[in-house]
């Protein structure tokens, strides 16, 4: 099964539901996609919900590396939701749970990005 | 004396989506290894970043070219060798993934999946042209179902 991304705006935040593989090849490209068209029409505030993730590899964790830096670059915020074990353990093992904010509840995720902001 | 061991064996052209091919072929094997859940999945992310590297780097996406995945069942362990017609890597020149400086890096961590999820790792030049690697994992208990 292929990537696939359905995007919600929740307030000032842009939830994009994952589902599928994200590998190298379609699944990267379309991530990579994604996340500049978001940040071309200024959507900034960026929650990734990983929940329906079936398989990620290293070129996926790269891509998932390279968003959170170009959204970090136009000053706006990444974070992860809803990791499943296979993407926690990944994340850790590549001691990128200390870059990303990892959520597991989305409407304290959501809020979060308010705090953030308005702090 | 040790029994032979059980071989699984398949030619692929360097075609990004014969990973996948290879993915559910290491499911197949691991399973009838006897490795448990968390080894499986383990065992089947280390010949995916395998394969990733052999169709890609060495292979240069080149669907010419061909990559020879090879399994074979031990009483004791699970061996998979990838080999492609690259011209290699020296797996020690990679810059650590876990370092400071290279966190942000968008690539770099596949090999390191690799050695982290696999007992043993070798990179093998081979004489006539392209390149051999090879896998072991070890059972670490009594889960072999044979």
């Amino acid at each position: 099964m292929s990537m696939k991304a359905n995007t919600r705006q929740v307030d000032s935040v842009t939830v994009i539901d994952v589902s599928g593989r994200i590998t190298l090849g379609e699944g990267c490209a379309q991530l990579r996609q994604l996340i500049r068209d978001h940040l071309s029409k200024g959507n900034k505030n960026i929650l990734v919900n990983l929940g329906d993730v079936s398989y990620i590899d290293s070129s996926g964790i790269g891509e998932l590396v390279s968003a959170y830096t170009a959204v970090s670059n136009q000053g706006g915020q990444l974070k992860l939701l809803n990791l499943t074990k296979k993407v926690h353990d990944l994340l850790q093992i590549t001691k990128l749970y200390t870059v990303f904010d990892v959520r597991d509840d989305e409407a304290e995720a959501i809020g979060s990005f308010a705090k953030q902001a308005g702090a | 004396m040790a029994a032979e061991p059980s071989v699984v064996e398949v030619t692929l052209e360097s075609d990004l989506k014969n990973v996948e091919v290879a993915d559910e072929l290491s499911r197949r094997v691991t399973t009838r290894a006897g490795f448990d859940e968390e080894d499986r999945q383990r065992i089947e992310m280390a010949v995916h970043e395998s394969l990733i590297n052999a169709i890609w780097h060495g292979n240069k996406n080149d669907a010419s070219k061909r990559v020879w995945l090879k399994y074979e069942i031990f009483d004791d362990r699970l061996e998979v060798r990838v080999r492609d017609q690259g011209n290699g890597f020296d797996p020690t020149n990679i810059p650590n993934p876990l370092a400071e400086e290279n966190l942000l890096n968008i690539s770099g961590r596949g090999i390191f999946l690799i050695r982290s999820f696999m007992d043993d790792f070798r990179v093998e030049k081979l004489a006539g042209g392209g390149t051999e690697v090879t896998m072991i994992k070890r059972y670490v208990s009594k889960s072999k179902s044979t």
